[in-house]
């Protein structure tokens, strides 16, 4: 799975792309932001410090939804008022990506529906408990949430380093569906999967916590 | 992997300075916590960046409470362990009159938050979960989670007015939340509306006893008061495995009427033809010759067959035995009527009657007879008197029957007044 290695433009250390569809990803010796051109990779931006942040998932964690295994490759770090999420890029064994959501330690995993659904088909002014249905499954707008980017790290499929305050719309179910409609591509991105259970990821090569046992 | 070298191998957990007060304040939350309650001087303080700013002032107003369960104390539900991290007393009024309960927040850095709630006693585990309930269609809110159908209880308007440890959000006092509880014994789905945003939890009913056997806690739970609006019916189960006992009694009780109705002799010992009449004069009682009644102790019927016809007659009866002298008496009436009124023809009584003497032993016996009639007028009938000796008497399972009924009557009846105890505390009490 491992791509040739390249070398950050920033400090010389080697890079390397574990996953063919990644765009970009961050050097973790200089934390240069660096993106995947056809031949090399070009640095666009250096992340600030990570924050503190208590997730017990990290990049190389593995672990398993509906019987297909994974391992985490990246994330983006948001913040927003009441706290911060992280969205854990993941790749499957069969090649495909998808993301796996900490909010709080409340875990969902979903995928990005493509091609992204016209505009018109999506809540154009999201309102909490408005109805929206997508392949016959039924949504109800939760939480809009203002967030903003707090970092990245790692291999992520797509650019994504200089994005100011983003608008999320979730959507949940009455069976655990779970949806993200962000407002901040263009057109805005949906993101459909379900909520899961700790137990459930049989996570692999967690992070530890002091006075703690898994 | 190399990546993985990018946090620091271990979480370490994070301490610091109380603005207000300078005492030492420890976070067990890890980066999850938004805010603290300062244990010195109870300054909540709002830890979500470094600097870290006084959200509340101390809560000096009032007094210091202590949880039941002390923070830091950790327990172990469902097989994982959790840690109380922190702690709230909430309040809702109704009719004026303040209730209050206690909340602790359970914290696990891999399986995330659960709440423990306590109300007098009453407890319960309570999570959050990923979904918004399907709301049925019907005159009483009910909703449907997962299959199982909750009904309303009550709406309500909680107000925290103590915090103490620490929250993933901006914990502290007079925090409102517009609460809906729906019920299915032994689990309870909440809604809780701050900030126009709604969470949904799923609370399971735990006893006293079982949350401190969870925590290990010193003593014993407090007594639980009344009846929670979760709390499962004590008396549920049983009552359907006393009405399915009661069923397999009677299928016992059947088999058993069909044994001694097939199995009794009905031997007739005796049978003889009478006649009497009130003009006659002279003493009417008299004796049957002497018949003998054998085998074990077992019961006799009297059967008296007359030909009366809108009349009535009186027998004074009594089966004596030879050999002992004892005797059985009684009296017997008979009486017959019918006629027409009003176009309608009627009957009353019967011209015969049967009697049984239970337990009656072996030996020889006979019968002394007084037959009566009305005296105003003269009157005379013929008889006929039939003594059958273990007949098949269907008394005892009657009685039987209506013993076996009393267990689940009686469990049925408490559960009647268990949840009418229960639903006395919700928006649907009679008044």
């Amino acid at each position: 799975m491992s791509q040739p290695a390249a070398r950050c433009p920033s400090c010389g250390a080697p890079v390397s792309f574990r996953w063919a569809g990644s765009v970009q990803t961050t050097c973790e010796f200089c934390k240069s932001i660096l993106v995947r051109t056809d031949v090399d990779v070009t640095k666009v931006g250096t992340v600030a410090e990570l924050p503190p942040d208590s997730s017990p998932i990290q990049i190389g964690t593995e672990g398993v939804v509906d019987n297909k295994p994974f391992v985490v490759l990246g994330r983006i770090i948001y913040e927003y008022e009441f706290g911060g999420w992280n969205e854990w890029h993941v790749v499957y064994n069969d090649g495909t990506s998808g993301w796996l959501s900490d909010a709080q330690l409340e875990y969902d995993v979903s995928w990005q529906v493509n091609p992204p659904p016209a505009p018109n088909l999506l809540p154009q002014n999201p309102q909490r408990e408005e109805p929206f249905s997508w392949g016959g499954r039924a949504f109800q707008v939760t939480s809009i949430t203002k967030a903003h980017y707090k970092g990245v790290q790692g291999e992520l499929p797509f650019q994504y380093w200089d994005k100011a305050d983003c608008i999320f719309a979730d959507l949940r179910s009455n069976d655990e569906q779970f949806g993200t409609i962000d407002y901040s591509d263009n057109p805005p991105a949906l993101y459909l999967g379900r909520a899961v259970g700790f137990e459930e990821l049989r996570l692999k090569n967690l992070r530890e916590f002091e006075g703690w046992r898994k | 992997m190399s990546s993985a070298a990018v946090g620091p191998p271990v979480v370490q957990a994070k301490s610091l300075h109380c603005p207000g007060c300078g005492g030492p304040v420890t976070l067990r939350g890890f980066g999850h916590t938004l805010s603290v309650v300062c244990p010195q001087c109870h300054a909540v303080l709002d830890v979500s960046n470094p600097l870290v700013q006084i959200l509340q002032r101390a809560q000096q107003a009032q007094e210091r409470i202590q949880p039941k369960i002390p923070l830091g104390t950790r327990g172990k539900i469902d097989n994982v362990i959790w840690e109380v991290i922190g702690f709230q007393v909430r309040q809702i009024e109704v009719d004026g009159i303040p209730y209050s309960w206690d909340e602790y927040l359970l914290f696990n850095p891999y399986y995330g938050f659960r709440y423990l709630s306590e109300y007098q006693g009453h407890w319960n585990v309570i999570r959050i979960l990923p979904l918004v309930p399907e709301s049925l269609p019907s005159v009483r809110p009910r909703l449907r989670v997962k299959g199982q159908i909750y009904r309303h209880f009550q709406h309500c308007e909680a107000t925290t007015v103590f915090v103490l440890g620490e929250f993933p959000w901006r914990a502290h006092k007079g925090e409102k939340a517009v609460v809906d509880d729906f019920i299915a014994p032994p689990r309870m789905i909440s809604g809780e509306r701050m900030d126009g945003e709604v969470v949904w939890s799923l609370g399971e009913y735990w006893t006293g006893d079982q949350i401190w056997k969870a925590f290990q806690l010193q003593g014993r739970a407090p007594a639980a008061v009344g009846v929670f609006e979760n709390q499962p019916s004590p008396h549920h189960g049983r009552a359907g495995s006393m009405w399915k006992t009661f069923l397999w009694m009677l299928v016992a009780l059947a088999a058993l009427m069909f044994y001694f109705t097939v199995s009794a002799r009905r031997d007739e010992v005796f049978q003889q033809q009478y006649t009497f009449s009130t003009g006659t004069g002279g003493e009417p009682s008299f004796v049957t010759p002497v018949f003998e009644l054998k085998g074990r102790s077992s019961n006799v019927q009297l059967g008296i067959k007359t030909d009366l016809d809108n009349n009535w007659a009186y027998f004074n009866v009594a089966l004596i035995n030879q050999d002992t002298g004892r005797a059985w008496d009684f009296g017997r009436e008979v009486s017959y009527y019918h006629g027409v009124d009003g176009g309608e023809s009627w009957t009353e009584g019967s011209s015969s009657d049967s009697v049984t003497i239970p337990a009656v032993p072996s030996g020889h016996y006979y019968l002394r007879i007084e037959p009566e009639m009305d005296t105003k007028q003269p009157s005379s009938m013929s008889y006929d008197v039939t003594l059958r000796r273990d007949v098949p008497s269907y008394l005892f399972f009657g009685i039987a029957f209506a013993l076996l009924l009393i267990p689940p009557i009686v469990s049925t009846m408490r559960i009647g007044a268990f949840e009418t105890a229960r639903w006395r505390e919700s928006d649907y009490a009679p008044s």
